[in-house]
C-alpha cells in the first residue's frame, strides 16, 4: 500500500472533521428565529439562568458539511454488505420513511382527544392484528421501546402472573448459556436469579439438564429460537411441555425471528411470550443504534397481565385504554405515551408491501442465504455446526488455529475489503465465535462476491501472513483504536 | 417483490450447492406439527402506491397539530425542526448504520454521540452523559435505579409534579425491587413539602422541573439538604428548550439529570420514539446505564472514538449489568445534536426567550377568558389553568377538538380518581404558535365555557 502524506491530513474523499466545539465562533446562527417580545424574566420561579452554555454557533451550511462529512466515515446497509449475526441488518425501504413522515401521522401529540387520532390508532390497531396473526397469539403489548425492554415487559407479565396465583416464591430463571447478555440482565431487573443451562453438542438446549433444573421454585425459561448458534430447537415442543410442567412459563427471545416468519406460528411451540425486534424482523433502521421497538406477544395467560396502554375496538371506534379495566390487572406502565409509534408506522409500511406471501418468502430466502453462505465456506472456515443452519452460520476460530491470526484480526481485514464484520465472539459457546446472518436482502451476485473474499482471506491466513491481518484495517478513517486507553482514562465529553 | 433480490434460478442454483432439493428441507428441525405449509391467511403484497394509499387514508383520519391552533404539551412538545435535520438524518450512512461497535467503520455516529454527549453535559450542567436512553420516563426509573445502587438506600422519594407517565414507568420498574417509592400526590399550585421528607433512609428525591404543572422551582435548597441526607438529587426535565433559559439543573447541585429530548430534532410522532437524556457527576459514572462513547487514539496516534466503559453493559455482565439497556435512541441523538448545532448557545437561548414569551403572552390573552385562573406563579412555556369549579376540562377539551382546536390536555386524562383535578387544564405554547392561534383558542373557549 502506498501511503500518501498530504498537507490537510485528508486523503481525497477522506476528510479530517473536527469537533463542532472546535468550530464554533460566536455570532453565528443556523436557525433564523423571530425576535421575542421583551418579557420580565420575573415569572421563571428566581432562578433564569445565569451564564452561557457552552455550545458553539454554527451556521447552516457549516453543519450540512459537518454531518455530511461525519456520515461518510460510517458504514451502513445502503452501503453494503453487513453479515452481522443475530441482528438481522436487511434493507429498510424508503416508502416507509416516506409515511413515516406524513403529517397526519408525524405531526400528531400523543395526548390529543381521541377523536382526532383514529387513524394514528388504527396503525397501531393494525400492526398489532399482524403481530398476533403471525405469531397465533392473542394479545401484545406495544409499547416496549427495544428488544431488551420487551424481554423485560415479558418477564413482568410472568411476574405478575405467579404473584397473582400466590406463588411469587417463583424466583429462578433458566437461560441457556448461549443467550444474549440481555436476557439475565432483565431477569436481574425483575428480582430473579439467573442460573445457565448447558447446550449438548449439536447446540440445542440439553433437555434433561434443563429438566433436572426445573423446579417449583422456577418462573421461567427464557431461550432464544432459532438459538444464537442458528440452529432451530428442534426439542422445543418437550421442553415447552417440560417447563409448563413445573408451572413455569416459556419466554422466547424473538430476535431470530426473521428466520421463521410465516413458516411457523410461535404459539405452536408453547410459548408464552416472546418480543420481536420491529427494527431487525420489519425492517425499521437502525439508525446507528436504535430507536428499536420491542412489541410483546403474550398467551392468554398472561394476556390480563399487559401494560398499559393498548388499543381496543370500541362503540365509538377505536379507544386506547390508559388504565387498569375490569377483568384486567396490567403490570403497570413501562414508558411513556404509547409506544415507538414512528416505528411502527415503518415496519407496518414493511409488513403491508411484503403481505403474507412476502414474509414467508423472506424467510425463507434469509435461511436460504444463510445455508448458502455455510455451503460454499465450511471446507475453509470451521463451522460450528452441521447444517442445516436457520437465518444465520456459526463459525469458530478452528481455521485459524496456529496461524497467529485471531477472529478479530480475520473480521478487521474483512473491513478492508469493503465488508462490515460479522458478529464476534457472540454466542460465547463456541472459541472465538464467527456468526454470520446475510438476510434475504443480499442478492446472490453479492454472496458470491462475499465467499470469494472470505475464501481468499482464509487462503491467505493459512499462508501464514499474520502481520496483514495483524495491522488490518488499513484503509478506513481510523485504525484499530485504543479501547484500553479509552477505559483507563475517560474522555466522555468535550472540554475547552 | 421488490425487497427480495433472489430470482427463482438463484434459488435453485443455491439449493443445488447446499445440496438440498427445496427450502423447505432446510426447515427440517421445525417439529412437523408446528410447520405451517402456506402463508397465512393475511393479505399478499403491495406495490408502493397501494402501500402509500393505505397511510394517507389512515393519516387523513386524524387531526394534524399543523391543521389546528394547537397548545397541547404535558411531556412531548411541538417545536420547529430546521429543514437540514431531516435531510441529514436521512444519509443511508446514519440511517441504516448498526451500533458502533466496530469503531473503524462507525467514527461518524461515535463522534456524533460524543457530540452529543458534550452537548447534553453543556445544557443540564453536569459533568458527563451517556449516549442517550429509551425516553425520559425509562432514564427517570434508571437514574432511580441508579441512586439506589450509589447510595446503598432503598427509598426514593418522588414529587407530585413528576410527569404521571414517568411516576408510572418507575413503579413499575420498581415494583419487583427492594426498593419503595414514597410518591407525593399531584401538586398544580407546586406547595409540596420535599425538604421535609429527606432523611437517612432516603436514596434520591425525583423532581421535575420546569413541573407537570409548569412551576419552576429553585432546586439549591432542595439539594443542600439531599446531600446532608446523604441522598441524591435527580432532576427531570420534560423540556430540554427550558434549559436555555432556567438555571440548568446541574448548577442547581443536582446528581443525576435526566430529559426527554423529544423538543429537539424530533417531531411528535404521536408519542414515540423519544429520547431519554441522562447526566451525571463524573464520580459516578461507573454507576451509569446506557452506552458512552468516548476519545482514544488509533495505531497512528490519531484521535479517534470508541464505545467505552462497557463493562458496566449487559453485553459483558450480563445480570450484573448496571441496567438491560443495549440499544438506545442513536438515531434521535442525532436528530437532537444537529438541531443543537444549528441553534448554536445563541439561538438556544434565543429559543427559549421566544417560547417564554409566547406563554406570557397566552397567560395575558386568557385574562379575556372569564373564569379562568392560571395555576402556578412560575413558568416556562407551559402552565396550568383552573377552568372554574363546576366546569369539566375534559368535555371542553372535547369541544375545542370539535371546533378545530387542539386546547391542552385536560389533568383528568391523567388522574381521573382526583375530582379535584377535573377543572384543571394543562395549556402550552411555542414559538410555533402564531398571535391568530392564540386568539382562535380565546374564542373557542369563551364560546364553550
Amino acid at each position: 500500500m502506498t501511503e500518501t502524506n498530504t498537507i490537510s491530513g485528508n486523503r481525497g474523499l477522506q476528510v479530517e472533521e473536527p469537533l463542532i466545539f472546535e468550530m464554533g465562533c460566536e455570532g453565528r446562527s443556523g436557525v433564523d428565529l423571530p425576535d421575542p417580545a421583551p418579557v420580565d424574566l420575573d415569572r421563571l420561579g428566581g432562578v433564569p439562568r445565569r451564564g452561557k452554555t457552552g455550545l458553539p454557533d454554527l451556521s447552516e451550511p457549516q453543519a450540512v458539511r459537518h454531518y455530511t462529512r461525519l456520515s461518510q466515515k460510517n458504514y451502513g446497509i445502503d452501503t453494503g454488505f453487513y453479515p452481522l449475526g443475530s441482528c438481522t441488518m436487511k434493507h429498510n425501504p424508503r416508502l416507509s420513511e416516506k409515511v413515516a413522515r406524513l403529517p397526519g401521522l408525524a405531526d400528531l401529540h400523543p395526548l390529543q382527544p381521541q377523536q382526532t387520532v383514529q387513524g394514528a390508532l388504527e396503525v397501531i390497531h393494525t400492526l398489532a392484528h399482524w403481530l398476533k396473526e403471525l405469531t397465533g397469539m392473542p394479545a401484545v403489548a406495544m409499547s416496549p421501546a427495544a428488544g431488551a425492554h420487551g424481554e423485560w415487559c415479558g418477564l413482568m407479565a410472568i411476574r405478575a402472573a405467579h404473584e397473582d396465583k400466590g406463588e411469587g416464591y417463583r424466583r429462578r430463571i433458566l437461560v441457556p448459556e448461549s443467550a444474549h447478555g440481555t436476557n439475565p440482565a432483565s431477569a436481574a431487573m425483575c428480582g430473579y436469579s439467573v442460573e445457565s443451562i448447558p447446550a449438548k453438542e449439536n447446540g440445542r438446549v440439553d433437555l434433561d439438564a434443563l429438566k433436572a433444573k426445573l423446579g417449583p421454585d422456577v418462573a421461567a425459561l427464557m431461550l432464544t429460537n432459532p438459538n444464537t448458534c442458528g440452529l432451530f430447537e428442534s426439542e422445543i415442543i418437550a421442553i415447552a411441555q417440560a417447563v409448563h410442567g413445573v408451572g413455569a412459563y416459556f419466554y422466547c427471545d424473538g430476535a431470530n425471528f426473521n428466520a421463521i416468519v410465516g413458516r411457523v406460528k410461535i404459539a405452536d411451540l408453547g410459548i408464552d411470550t416472546m418480543h420481536i425486534n420491529l427494527h431487525k424482523t420489519f425492517s425499521t433502521p437502525h439508525g446507528g443504534g436504535g430507536p428499536g421497538s420491542g412489541p410483546t406477544v403474550l398467551s392468554a395467560a398472561l394476556a390480563p397481565y399487559a401494560p398499559v396502554p393498548y388499543v381496543i375496538e370500541s362503540a365509538g371506534g377505536l379507544e386506547l385504554v390508559e388504565g387498569a379495566r375490569a377483568g384486567t390487572k396490567p403490570f403497570g406502565r413501562v414508558k411513556g405515551f404509547h409506544g415507538q409509534f414512528g416505528v411502527f408506522v415503518r415496519a407496518l409500511a414493511y409488513i403491508l408491501s411484503m403481505g403474507s406471501d412476502g414474509l414467508r418468502q423472506a424467510s425463507s430466502d434469509a435461511v436460504l442465504n444463510a445455508n448458502y453462505l455455510l455451503a460454499c465456506l465450511k471446507d475453509v472456515v470451521s463451522a460450528s455446526f452441521d447444517g442445516p443452519c436457520m437465518h444465520e452460520a456459526l463459525f469458530d476460530d478452528r481455521f485459524l488455529k496456529e496461524s497467529g491470526i485471531t477472529t478479530l484480526d480475520f473480521a478487521k481485514a474483512l473491513i478492508d475489503e469493503g465488508y462490515h464484520p460479522m458478529t464476534m465472539y457472540f454466542p460465547l459457546v463456541v472459541h472465538g465465535a464467527l456468526l454470520i446472518e446475510p438476510t434475504e436482502s443480499e442478492s446472490k451476485e453479492t454472496l458470491d462476491q462475499f465467499i470469494a473474499v472470505v475464501r481468499g482471506l482464509a487462503a491467505r491466513a493459512r499462508t501464514g501472513e499474520a502481520e496483514g491481518f495483524k495491522a488490518a484495517p488499513r484503509l478506513t478513517p481510523r485504525r484499530r483504536l485504543d479501547e484500553t486507553l479509552a477505559a483507563r482514562t475517560p474522555v466522555l465529553r468535550w472540554k475547552p | 417483490m421488490r425487497y427480495l433480490p433472489l430470482t427463482e434460478s438463484d434459488r435453485s442454483l443455491m439449493l443445488a450447492a447446499i445440496g438440498a432439493s427445496d427450502v423447505d428441507e432446510l426447515f427440517c428441525d421445525v417439529p412437523a406439527a408446528a410447520r405451517l405449509d402456506q402463508p397465512l391467511a393475511l393479505p399478499r403484497h403491495q406495490g408502493e402506491m397501494e402501500v402509500e394509499r393505505a397511510f394517507t387514508r389512515m393519516a387523513g383520519k386524524n387531526l394534524s397539530a399543523g391543521c389546528a391552533p394547537f397548545f397541547i404539551g404535558a411531556g412531548v412538545y411541538r417545536h420547529h425542526i430546521p429543514a437540514a435535520v431531516d435531510q441529514l438524518l436521512l444519509r443511508g450512512e446514519f440511517l441504516t448504520a448498526y451500533t458502533p461497535y466496530q469503531p473503524e467503520v462507525a467514527q461518524g455516529t461515535l463522534q456524533v454521540l460524543f457530540e452529543f454527549q458534550s452537548q447534553v453535559a453543556a445544557i443540564t450542567g453536569m459533568d458527563v452523559a451517556n449516549a442517550s436512553m429509551y425516553d425520559g420516563a425509562t432514564a427517570t426509573a434508571e437514574a432511580v435505579l441508579m441512586a439506589c445502587r450509589i447510595t446503598k438506600r432503598n427509598r426514593a422519594i418522588l414529587s407530585g409534579g413528576l410527569h404521571p407517565h414517568y411516576l408510572e414507568t418507575v413503579e413499575t420498574s420498581l415494583r419487583y425491587t427492594e426498593i419503595s417509592a414514597d410518591v407525593l400526590p399531584p401538586d398544580p399550585l407546586g406547595f409540596e413539602d420535599l425538604v421535609g421528607r429527606v432523611d437517612s433512609s432516603t436514596a434520591c428525591v425525583v423532581v421535575q422541573n420546569p413541573g407537570f404543572f409548569g412551576g419552576i422551582r429553585d432546586l439549591g435548597p432542595l439539594a443542600a439538604i439531599c446531600h446532608e441526607a446523604g441522598a441524591l438529587l435527580v432532576v427531570m426535565v420534560a423540556e430540554p428548550t427550558s434549559l436555555g433559559l432556567i438555571q440548568s439543573p446541574g448548577a442547581m447541585g443536582a446528581d443525576i439529570v435526566v430529559a426527554e429530548g423529544q423538543s429537539l430534532g424530533m417531531g411528535m410522532n404521536f408519542g414515540g420514539p423519544g429520547l431519554g437524556l441522562f447526566a451525571t457527576r463524573d464520580k459516578y459514572v461507573r454507576q451509569m446505564p446506557g452506552r458512552l462513547a468516548g476519545q482514544t487514539l488509533d495505531v497512528d496516534g490519531k484521535r479517534g472514538w470508541v464505545l467505552t466503559l462497557s463493562t458496566r453493559e449487559q453485553h459483558i455482565r450480563r445480570e450484573k449489568a448496571t441496567s438491560n439497556i443495549c440499544t438506545n435512541s442513536g438515531l434521535c441523538a442525532l436528530a437532537f445534536s444537529i438541531h443543537l448545532t444549528m441553534l448554536g448557545g445563541t439561538g438556544f437561548g434565543k429559543l427559549a426567550e421566544l417560547n417564554h414569551a409566547q406563554a406570557v403572552m397566552l397567560e395575558q390573552k386568557l385574562k379575556a377568558v372569564k373564569g379562568l385562573k392560571v395555576l402556578p406563579q412560575s413558568y416556562y412555556n407551559e402552565f396550568a389553568v383552573h377552568l372554574g369549579d363546576e366546569v369539566n376540562a375534559a368535555q371542553v377539551v372535547d369541544k375545542l377538538a370539535a371546533k378545530g382546536v387542539l386546547g391542552g390536555v385536560p389533568a383528568s386524562r391523567f388522574y381521573p380518581s382526583w375530582p379535584e383535578l377535573a377543572p384543571v387544564l394543562i395549556l402550552a405554547a411555542t414559538e410555533t404558535n402564531t398571535d391568530d392561534d392564540m386568539d382562535r383558542l380565546v374564542a373557542a373557549l369563551k364560546e364553550v365555557l
